[in-house]
C-alpha cells in the first residue's frame, strides 16, 4: 500500500456538450486525491464538486470498474487507459501519478468513433463489425456431452487469448492510423481455429474486413502501438492471423 | 477480375502489395550495391565501366525486363504508400492534444512516409544524374567520371549520405513489417527477422554511403 499522502492535481479535460457542438479543453483542479483511488474515482470526486457548484459534471463511460466490460475509454496524458500497461482506466490507480502533476484527459479520437458528449464516444462501429461476421451460426440444440468435440490445447489457448478482447477501442485510439485491426484480428483469431467457428472462417474474414474498411478505420502499418497499449495485452499475432485468414479467403471473394 | 481488384484495394490487400513491392525493391538494392562496389576497385573505373556497359546494352533482354518491372513496382509502391497514408490520416480529423507515441511504438514505424518522401527526392536526382543520361543518350565522359565528378561535390555527396540514412530508417521498419504483413510472425522468428532487418538496413546503407565518401576524400583515381 502507498503511504497514503494526498495529492493535488490539475486536470485538462475535453468538454463537449453533444455530438454537434464544438468542444474545448477546460482546466480543473482536484485536491486531496488519495493515491489508492482509481482514476475513475478521482473523476467521481471532481464530478461531485462540480455538481455542488452547480456545474455540469464530466461525462465518461464506465460500467464494471474492474477491467472486464471495456466501457471506460480515456486517453490520459497521451496514452489510452493511461501510463500503465495491461490495465484499463478503471484499474489505474492514482498512485501512478504524483502530487502537482497535470493530466490531460481526452476522448478516443477517430472519425469512426464520434464524440457523443465530453469523454464518451460512440463505438457502435465495433458492433456493426461484429454483426457482419463475428459470430457462429449454429443452432445450439441440447447440451452436448463433455469432450464430444476434441480441441487441441494449443488451439484452445490461442482462442482464449484472443477472446480476452473487451472491445474497448484503445487499439483504435492509440493507432496513428486509427486502425481497428487488433480488435477485428482478435475476433477473427478467437473463432477461426475452433471447430465451431472454423466452417465460416472465410466468409467471416471477408465480411468483417469489408465492414471495418467501410466504417472508416485506417489500415495497419505494423507500428504495434495497439498491442503495446491493449489493456488485455492481445498480441500482434491476431493481426497476422487476420491477414492470413483474409488471404486464404481470396477464393471466396466475389 | 473484380475480386482481385477488391482484394488488392482492401485495407489488407494494399498492405500486401506494399510488402511484396518493398521486398522486391530491397532485393534490387543488393544487386545494385554489388555493382556499385566496383567503383571502389581502385582501377580507375575499368571494371565498373564494363559492368555499366553490360547493364545499359539494349540487347540485354533480361536486364531490360527487370528494369521495366522495377520501375512499375517502384511507382506502385510510391502511389500505394501515398494512398495508404492519406486514407489513414483521414481516419482521424480531430487530433489529440497530447500524444505519447514513443511509449508504444518506434520512431521508424511512424516516419515511413517522410523517409519515403526524401528517398523519392533522392531517386529523382539520382536517376537524372546517372541513369537517364547513360541509358538514353551517350554523354562524352564515362559513367565512372560522371560519378567521380558528382561525388567530389560535397553538397551532392552530403545529400547522398543523408538519403542513405533515411533509407536505413525506411528499411529498418519496412523489411520486418513486410514479413509480418505476409504472415510470418511468431515469438521465435519475429525477433530474428527484426534484428536481421535492422542489420540489413545498416549494412546496405552504410555500404552505399561509403562510395560518395570515398570520392569525396579524393581516393578515386
Ligand atoms: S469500466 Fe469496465 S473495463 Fe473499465
Amino acid at each position: 500500500m502507498s503511504n497514503g499522502k494526498k495529492m493535488n492535481l490539475s486536470l485538462k479535460i475535453w468538454r463537449q456538450a453533444d455530438k454537434n457542438s464544438a468542444g474545448e479543453f477546460k482546466d480543473y483542479t482536484v485536491n486531496n486525491v488519495s493515491p489508492d483511488m482509481s482514476f475513475l474515482e478521482m473523476l467521481d470526486v471532481l464530478n461531485e464538486e462540480l455538481i455542488i457548484k452547480g456545474e455540469e459534471p464530466v461525462a465518461f463511460d464506465h460500467d464494471c470498474r474492474e477491467g472486464i466490460c471495456g466501457s471506460c475509454s480515456l486517453y490520459i496524458n497521451g496514452r489510452p487507459h493511461g501510463p500503465k500497461r495491461g490495465v484499463t482506466a478503471c484499474q489505474l490507480h492514482m498512485r501512478s501519478f504524483h502530487d502537482g502533476q497535470s493530466i490531460v484527459i481526452e476522448p478516443w479520437r477517430a472519425n469512426a468513433f464520434p464524440v457523443v458528449k465530453d469523454l464518451i464516444v460512440d463505438r457502435s462501429a465495433f458492433d456493426r463489425i461484429i454483426t457482419a461476421g463475428g459470430f457462429v451460426s449454429v443452432n445450439s440444440g441440447g447440451a452436448a456431452d463433455a469432450n464430444s468435440i476434441l480441441i487441441s490445447k494449443d488451439d484452445v489457448e490461442y482462442a482464449l487469448d484472443a477472446s480476452q478482447c473487451i472491445g474497448c477501442g484503445a487499439c483504435v485510439a492509440v493507432c496513428k492510423n486509427s486502425s481497428a485491426s487488433l480488435f477485428v484480428g482478435a475476433k477473427i483469431a478467437h473463432l477461426s481455429r475452433l471447430p465451431q467457428g472454423s466452417p465460416e472462417r472465410h466468409k467471416r474474414a471477408i465480411n468483417m474486413i469489408k465492414q471495418m474498411d467501410k466504417e472508416g478505420f485506417g489500415s495497419c502499418t505494423n507500428t504495434e502501438a495497439c498491442a503495446a497499449e491493449c489493456p488485455k495485452e492481445i498480441s500482434m499475432d491476431v493481426i497476422v492471423t487476420m491477414r492470413k485468414e483474409y488471404m486464404k479467403a481470396i477464393k471466396e471473394m466475389e | 477480375m473484380g475480386w482481385f481488384i477488391k482484394f488488392i484495394d482492401s485495407s489488407i490487400g494494399k498492405k500486401i502489395v506494399m510488402a511484396l513491392t518493398g521486398l522486391f525493391l530491397s532485393i534490387f538494392l543488393i544487386a545494385h550495391l554489388a555493382g556499385n562496389l566496383l567503383l571502389l576497385a581502385g582501377d580507375g573505373g575499368v571494371k565498373f565501366e564494363e559492368y555499366a556497359n553490360f547493364m545499359a546494352e539494349s540487347g540485354n533482354i533480361p536486364v531490360r525486363i527487370v528494369e521495366i518491372a522495377l520501375f512499375i513496382l517502384l511507382i506502385y509502391h510510391i502511389i500505394n504508400g501515398i494512398r495508404i497514408t492519406s486514407i489513414n490520416r483521414k481516419a482521424r480529423n480531430i487530433k489529440y492534444k497530447k500524444v505519447d507515441a514513443s511509449a508504444n511504438s518506434t520512431f521508424f514505424s511512424r516516419f515511413m512516409i517522410q523517409s519515403g518522401g526524401i528517398i523519392f527526392i533522392f531517386l529523382v536526382i539520382h536517376l537524372r544524374s546517372f541513369f537517364f543520361p547513360y541509358r538514353f543518350s551517350h554523354p562524352e565522359i564515362t559513367m565512372y567520371e560522371a560519378v567521380k565528378t558528382a561525388f567530389e561535390n560535397p553538397l551532392y555527396s552530403g545529400f547522398y549520405v543523408f538519403a542513405m540514412v533515411l533509407l536505413a530508417f525506411h528499411l529498418n521498419h519496412g523489411v520486418q513489417s513486410a514479413f509480418q504483413t505476409l504472415g510470418l510472425y511468431d515469438k521465435k522468428i519475429t525477433p530474428i527477422i527484426k534484428k536481421t532487418g535492422t542489420a540489413f538496413a545498416i549494412i546496405i546503407c552504410l555500404a552505399f554511403a561509403i562510395i560518395p565518401l570515398y570520392f569525396l576524400m579524393g581516393m578515386g583515381e
